[in-house]
């Protein structure tokens, strides 16, 4: 085996042991939470017979470990159990509220880490002079901003006084057309990629700075290369590390915190889905977000990994 | 006028920010002028802040880190390139003129293969097509003696040795067919037994595409092997210009004489005694790793004797060095230090271990601590070992900064104030202060100019005099061996190839490893090059 072959499935191995202990933890958090399923579907006038027969109903009445395996088992085959509250499927009602997160986060990525990348290759380009300082205080600013707060900002200028765009998402169906759905996510893509970009942005501009100094950018510039593409062939290819890992940590936080900007526009995504079922205390539908929230947290950060190693020539081409 | 390039008159300056002190402007080049004729070179010699290498990129209107030109003229090809602006530069860099480094290793992106680097330039100047650049790279590579020189280009900088990145670093710089390339003590990181084959590499090149050079190096006996003028610089100024022949055999300046015959160090050798240190059957390597890095080493040493540890970079000499110190537990062998046995490991060695066993380090700079004075740095063994203070502390440390030639007024100066020679000595100082019986000595000259570690060896031989102290002295240069060696112990790939008293391991009959060694040496004399590759060659054919 390869030296990068066999780092490349520890890398891998780690991350699905990862989820495991996760997994066991979701389990665990969701027992020690107070209050009671059965009490909170019932309310406070319910009688203490109606009660037990509805946690003997629900199966909350056997060992927690069994309920545990159980889970697992039923996580494996697609079966994430029936939400207490509604009773429906929750892998089919899931299922499309992840796909809605997923097309956010999908063109909110799409817009944010190019251009994250390229304002940090233009910061450096112009480094210590207005483009840089500019760009520095943007993205600064906006990161400063609670996503809330831009939420509305952007609603009330965009969506109200000006009309460029719906100023919620209420009007979303999944099966319209792609320009329908895209104008009515145009404004939670907007401000989740002014949420995430300043970081992307600015650890591209450290990476790249960080690798100027070495003796073969002198070199570059010795033959006389534009800056630019002193920057972009030379430089860029040895900061591909520490940006690819930023670049999915803000992808992950794509996908996992988007529940204040979907609650803001109405957005039918896994983030209300999570809200709506957290105050009605349903357990396997919390165990459920949890897990899939996970999962795109520990697969992502995986991904980077792996793209880093890969991105290491000396691992790739060993001698 | 049949220049190439001419400088006249050009002064360069920099901006330096002191510890504790106001920025202030220095100069670093002071009116320096001088011209190059079409497929001529000229040998830039000179210490380090001479200003030799801030002159060789200027050639290409270059400033390293906050250096800039402040005056004069840079004409090359008929035009005074300072006045063209970045565009200017642009279309001259990398095209008419081409830059070699010191450390190809660094120089070479690590993410990209050698053929795109190497035709880089030649493409980005629309010198030619993608394939004639790539069969000119190959042609180059073959000329410079690289191995597979059709697949050569496919690799990655890490993929192949230093002495061949070297030369693929020559490569790079004549793939655009420059009319002038700057080298920049390309041989100075390598083995000498690979600086020879470079050095003779580069000649060839030079000969054969007729290009003009300017050779930077700060050692006289590598430039007067390629040079065909040489310009001797001191403190950014001209000291002295004449054909290399001129300047090696009828030197007219005082400076430029004591270049000439530096590393001329009379030491008769002393009579075998009873040893201090023996070494017996060591064999080591490091955690994690499959192969010995050490094997069977077996030496000795006497009290106030010097034994030299030659060979290059990975023959396992500074590895000895971790075993001695306890750095590195030996997987086998034993040390017998003053009449004991010395614990393996340095967790089970006593205080009087330690203090008798002294290091010195190569990079004097990073081996003390920089926000601690000069008094601190000496005195901390002598409160450690001796439990010193106050008064008596003071006295005993003025009286070693006597020792080792600096006055009392340092006491409270930082290392940053300090010279290169300079730190290296309170290396020394805080080296006796703990009165050892063995100082290991790694590489201690080899970060400093030649003059400069002059200085070094005749104190360390005075102190071993006066103290009656023992070295252990690791160096990769022979020149330094000869000049303070009593015994001589030769490593090749972890194993003492060679080993006796001086006057024994540097006559003949050679093993073949110590007859390359020796004759790898660069000697003060022109046409010394030719003399040895024409040598070699016969007794290859007689083989």
């Amino acid at each position: 085996m390869t030296p990068v072959v066999k780092l490349l499935a520890q890398r891998i191995a780690l991350g699905l042991l990862l989820l495991f202990l996760v997994s066991i933890l979701i389990f665990v958090g969701t027992l020690i939470l107070p209050g009671d399923v059965a009490q909170s579907i019932l309310g406070q006038s319910a009688t203490p017979e109606a009660l037990a027969n509805l946690r003997q109903d629900l199966g909350l009445n056997e060992p927690a470990l069994t309920r545990y395996f159980d889970w697992l088992f039923g996580v494996f085959q697609g079966d994430l159990g029936t939400a207490l509250t509604s009773g429906q499927d929750i892998a089919e009602s899931l299922g499309a509220r992840f796909r809605n997160t997923l097309f956010l986060a999908f063109w909110a990525a799409i817009i944010a880490v190019p251009l994250a990348v390229f304002l940090g290759l233009l910061a450096v380009r112009y480094r210590d002079r207005w483009p840089d300082k500019l760009i520095s205080a943007v993205t600064l600013a906006s990161i400063s901003l609670p996503e809330f707060l831009i939420g509305y900002l952007l609603m009330f200028f965009l969506g109200v006084k000006l009309r460029w765009f719906p100023s919620t998402a209420i009007g979303y169906r999944p099966d319209a057309d792609v320009f329908t759905r895209l104008e009515a996510i145009a404004l939670p893509v907007a401000v989740l990629t002014l949420v995430v970009l300043a970081h992307m942005m600015r650890m591209t501009r450290a990476a790249i700075l960080n690798v100027m100094q070495s003796a073969y950018i002198e070199t570059a510039e010795l033959k006389g290369l534009s800056t630019f593409r002193v920057i972009w062939k030379h430089a860029f290819p040895n900061s591909i590390a520490p940006i690819v890992n930023v670049v999915m940590l803000n992808l992950a936080y794509l996908v996992v915190g988007v529940v204040v900007v979907e609650v803001v526009f109405v957005y039918p995504g896994m983030g209300q889905y999570l809200v709506d079922h957290v105050s009605k205390r349903d357990v396997p539908v919390v165990q459920a977000c949890g897990l899939i929230f996970a999962a795109v947290y520990i697969g992502l950060n995986m991904l980077a990994d792996v793209i880093s190693i890969l991105a290491n020539p000396r691992l790739r081409h060993p001698k | 006028m049949s220049d190439l390039l001419e400088m006249k008159n050009l002064r360069i300056g920099a901006t330096v920010y002191p510890p504790g002190e106001k920025p202030h402007d220095i100069e670093i080049v002071k009116g320096v002028s001088f011209s190059l004729e079409k497929g001529q070179v000229l040998g830039l010699i000179g210490e380090s802040g001479a200003g030799k290498s801030t002159i060789g990129l200027a050639s290409m209107g270059f400033g390293r880190g906050g250096v800039e030109i402040t005056g004069g003229e840079v004409w090359i090809n008929g035009r005074d390139i300072l006045k063209g602006g970045m565009r200017g530069l642009r279309a001259l860099r990398g095209a008419e003129v081409t830059y070699v480094a010191q450390s190809a290793a660094a120089a070479f992106n690590p993410a990209r293969k050698l053929m795109e680097q190497v035709t880089e330039a030649a493409l980005q100047h629309g010198r030619c097509t993608k394939s004639e650049a790539e069969a000119r790279a190959v042609r180059l590579f073959d000329k410079l003696g690289l191995p597979d020189p059709e697949t050569f280009g496919n690799r990655f900088p890490h993929q192949v040795s230093g002495g061949q990145l070297q030369r693929a670093m020559t490569a790079m710089a004549l793939c655009p067919q420059p009319d002038l390339v700057v080298f920049d003590e390309p041989t100075t990181a390598l083995d000498v037994t690979t600086q020879i084959d470079v050095l003779a590499a580069i000649k060839d090149a030079i000969r054969d595409t007729g290009v003009a050079a300017l050779y930077i190096t700060h050692d006289l006996a590598v430039v007067a092997q390629v040079s065909d003028h040489i310009m001797v610089l001191r403190h950014g100024e001209k000291v002295e210009y004449g054909t290399a022949e001129q300047i090696i055999n009828a030197p007219q300046e005082d400076y430029t004489r004591a270049l000439v015959t530096v590393r001329q160090i009379d030491h008769p050798e002393k009579a075998p005694a009873e040893p201090v240190l023996t070494a017996k059957n060591i064999t080591a390597r490091y955690s994690g790793t499959r192969y010995d890095v050490l094997k069977d080493v077996s030496i000795d040493l006497a009290p106030g004797h010097t034994l030299a540890v030659v060979g290059e970079s990975g023959s396992g000499k500074s590895t000895l060095a971790r075993v001695i110190t306890g750095l590195l537990p030996p997987s086998e062998g034993q040390i017998d230090f003053a009449g004991r046995t010395l614990s393996p490991a340095l967790a089970g060695r006593s205080r009087e271990d330690l203090r008798e066993l002294q290091m010195i380090y190569q990079m004097a700079d990073v081996a003390m601590n920089p926000r601690q004075t000069v008094g601190t740095i000496i005195g901390r063994p002598l409160e450690f070992y001796f439990g010193m203070k106050g008064r008596k502390l003071r006295d005993r440390v003025a009286e070693l900064l006597d020792k080792i030639e600096m006055a009392d007024g340092f006491i409270d100066r930082y290392p940053a104030e300090l010279s290169g020679g300079q730190k290296q000595r309170v290396c020394i100082a805080r080296a006796l202060a703990a009165d050892p019986k063995l100082i290991i000595c790694d590489e201690v000259t080899s970060a400093l100019d030649p003059l400069v570690a002059d200085g070094i060896l005749k104190l360390l031989l005075d102190l071993q005099k006066k103290e009656n102290v023992a070295y252990l002295f690791i160096t990769h240069d022979l020149a330094t061996v000869r000049a303070i060696a009593d015994s001589i112990a030769v490593m090749y790939q972890g194993k003492v190839v060679r080993y006796g008293p001086k006057s024994e391991v540097l006559a003949p009959p050679f093993d073949d490893y110590t007859d390359l060694l020796l004759s790898s040496v660069p000697e003060m004399k022109l046409g010394w090059l030719e003399e040895v590759l024409a040598h070699r060659k016969m007794e290859s054919a007689g083989h």
